[in-house]
């Protein structure tokens, strides 16, 4: 990977423990690395690894117990509440897997929620940037569907445009092809290889092996520690596998 | 989030559960319907008696024997004989301030005339009396101040007394009556007054000269009050002022020693009478209020369960870059826009309900204030109650409510 690149992201022994009762869980024991612009990096472990607390420290929704973390050049550690929301809001695009739409809206109303948050933008701008968002994830033909008219591939697009609208620094997906069916997940990860030659930078966090073959780098977690970190020189293409898979049968 | 946005937010939120909305927002709605009836109520009283009141002349001024004690025990007015004809005679020649006086004796029995015979009041008096209470005699006159000197045997009926020994249309005036079997010639009708707004019958009465009612009735050398009037509403003070003057002298009362008689206006009256009012409609209000106050613990109970609903809303927003501020102004806001719809809602509904209460006879009056603290009360217990929920809403982990199932 070019190390010349822009660091979007840098841990530096990041800990994290939490108290259960008399005991300290540590769910991350000094955990270090950088991410570049426009890397494609899956986080894999098995659950109890620490990859979710890593997640929720990449996303800024925790903080430390020790350690520094760094998002594109600004420390999160001694930041506020306040000031990781106005951090998320400009800096972060969020993919659950259960998708998180808000119920009864629309795609571009679902789309347009971080901007709501950002007083910058105007009503008008809001929904240019959503309209715009959706397009890039093939949605420009149902920008007014409520989310319980879309089948749950339609409802993963709209929290993928809704994680591009604000042009964050970094995508952080968590399982976003979790609760979707083979075909719907390759589709997704043609979505997410397509932001990654864009120059997206992309946090991919996930259980199942298969998806590291798609992505430029994957980190592997065990126990709170880094156990591999390697960068992926055989990239394969979303796109071919999808049109290898067998055709569905019906609908 | 800027406001426009936040109203927008909490509005989808009350349309998307209407039903719910609804109901926390009838709370409000019976609550300040009720405070506004029961204001209106209690203000439209007010001003019933207050012109029940001036009707009978707000100038008028009662002075009774009274605040007397006697080896500390305070004397019933009625059996003190401290008022005399001199003290009327002498306000009569010092008068100042006021118009007209009145000397008065009551006395109560059986009237009869032939066959028919009605229970009634017997007052003796001045023909001025007719001034100081602004009546007028419909039929007939009134009896002359030569009546007084001579305590001739004449009265004036009401129209009550007339109806009662008078039958068929007859005519009383000029005729014959019977009072306590002292024979009374009527040489008048007073016009019809009706009931009071204390329901007590003005027309069933007889006036006759104080002087026959004191000689003839009741051989008695004393008052049992004197009438008087002011010169104006505003003169009523100085009026008191001299009739305090004249009595203590009269009755040689001098220094610190208490008045042997109460003077009291009509004035003074309808203060006492408003202010009677003024204590029930608070007592009225305060009870509606509460109703008040238990919508809004209704409101505050509906917002906990839309928090709780939203937990996974809640977290998303945050993870999007939602502060606490921003959630908790969202609930606040929405609290706020039920308890303000059931509030102008409430207004509404009293409003009517004071036309409906109107409409069955009782008086009121919804005063402009009554409705502004209304709405006023609304948005406190919007902000109050739905202060708690929403500073739970905000105080989110959203880690913890972005996973909440």
């Amino acid at each position: 990977m070019a190390e010349d690149k822009k660091v979007i992201i840098e841990l530096d022994n990041v800990k994290r423990n939490f108290i259960v009762g008399s005991e300290t869980v540590h769910a991350l024991r000094g955990v270090s690395f950088k991410v570049h612009q426009g890397e494609f990096v899956t986080i894999m472990g098995t659950s109890g690894s620490g990859k979710s607390t890593l997640l929720n420290q990449l996303g800024c929704l925790d903080t430390p117990t020790s350690g520094e973390y760094y998002l594109d050049g600004v420390s999160v550690r001694t930041m506020s509440k306040r000031q990781r929301a106005r951090l998320r809001n400009l800096k972060i695009g969020f993919v659950f897997q259960n998708y998180n739409l808000l119920a009864k809206s629309t795609s571009v109303e679902n789309v347009e929620l971080p901007l709501m948050y950002n007083s910058r933008y105007s009503a008008a701008q809001r929904r240019e940037a959503a309209v715009k968002a959706l397009q890039a994830v093939g949605l420009g033909d149902r920008l007014n569907h409520k989310s319980n008219q879309m089948s749950g591939g339609q409802m993963q697009r709209v929290a993928i445009a809704r994680a591009l609208v604000n042009d964050p620094a970094v995508i952080l997906a968590d399982e976003a092809t979790g609760n979707l069916d083979t075909r719907t997940s390759f589709e997704m990860l043609v979505l997410f290889q397509k932001l990654h030659a864009e120059g997206r930078t992309i946090i991919f966090v996930t259980h199942n092996p298969d998806i590291a073959r798609y992505s430029s780098r994957n980190i592997m977690l065990r126990d709170g520690k880094i156990r591999s970190d390697e960068i992926n020189t055989n990239i394969l293409s979303a796109a071919e596998a999808l049109a290898k898979l067998p055709k569905p049968q019906d609908d | 989030m800027n406001i426009i946005n936040l109203f927008k937010v909490a509005l989808r939120a009350i349309a998307s559960n209407k039903f719910r909305s609804f109901l926390s927002m009838l709370g409000i709605i019976i609550g300040v319907a009720a405070v506004i009836i029961m204001m209106a109520i209690g203000q439209g009283s007010k001003e019933s008696i207050r012109q029940n009141i001036s009707q009978m002349g707000t100038n008028i001024i009662m002075i009774r024997p009274g605040a007397d004690m006697r080896g500390g025990v305070r004397q019933d007015p009625s059996a003190m004989q401290t008022l005399k004809v001199e003290d009327y005679k002498r306000i009569d020649q010092e008068k100042r301030f006021i118009s007209h006086v009145s000397p008065e004796v009551t006395a109560s029995g059986q009237a009869i005339n032939g066959a028919n015979n009605t229970s009634t009041s017997l007052y003796g008096e001045m023909p001025e009396y007719l001034d100081i209470k602004q009546w007028s005699v419909s039929d007939g006159e009134c009896f002359t101040e030569e009546d007084v000197k001579k305590s001739a045997k004449v009265c004036l009926i009401g129209k009550t007394v007339a109806d009662e020994l008078f039958p068929n249309g007859q005519d009383p005036v000029g005729r014959t009556l019977r009072f306590k079997s002292i024979p009374f010639r009527v040489v008048g009708v007073l016009k019809s007054k009706g009931y009071n707004s204390f329901g007590m019958d003005q027309d069933n009465l007889m006036i006759a000269p104080y002087t026959t009612v004191m000689k003839r009735v009741l051989a008695q050398n004393y008052l049992s009050s004197i009438n008087c009037s002011a010169l104006t509403e505003e003169l009523t003070d100085k009026a008191i002022e001299e009739l305090t003057t004249v009595l203590r002298s009269n009755h040689k009362i001098s220094g610190e020693a208490d008045n042997d008689f109460t003077i009291r206006s009509q004035e003074e009256m309808m203060q006492t009478m408003s202010s009677t009012m003024d204590t029930i409609t608070i007592i009225l209000v305060v009870a509606a209020a509460f109703s008040l106050l238990v919508a809004g613990i209704g409101i505050m109970n509906i917002m906990l369960v839309s928090v709780t609903e939203r937990t996974r809303e809640i977290g998303l927003r945050m993870s999007v870059g939602a502060t606490g501020l921003d959630i908790s102004n969202q609930f606040l806001i929405e609290s706020v826009m039920i308890s303000i719809t059931g509030g102008v809602l409430g207004i509404i509904v009293g409003y009517l309900g004071t036309l409906i209460c109107n409409k069955f006879g009782l008086p009121t009056s919804i005063p402009l204030w009554s409705i502004l603290v209304s709405f006023a009360v609304c948005t406190v217990i919007g902000i109050g109650f739905g202060y708690f929920p929403a500073q739970k809403a905000a105080n989110m982990d959203p880690i913890e409510a972005i996973r909440y199932e």
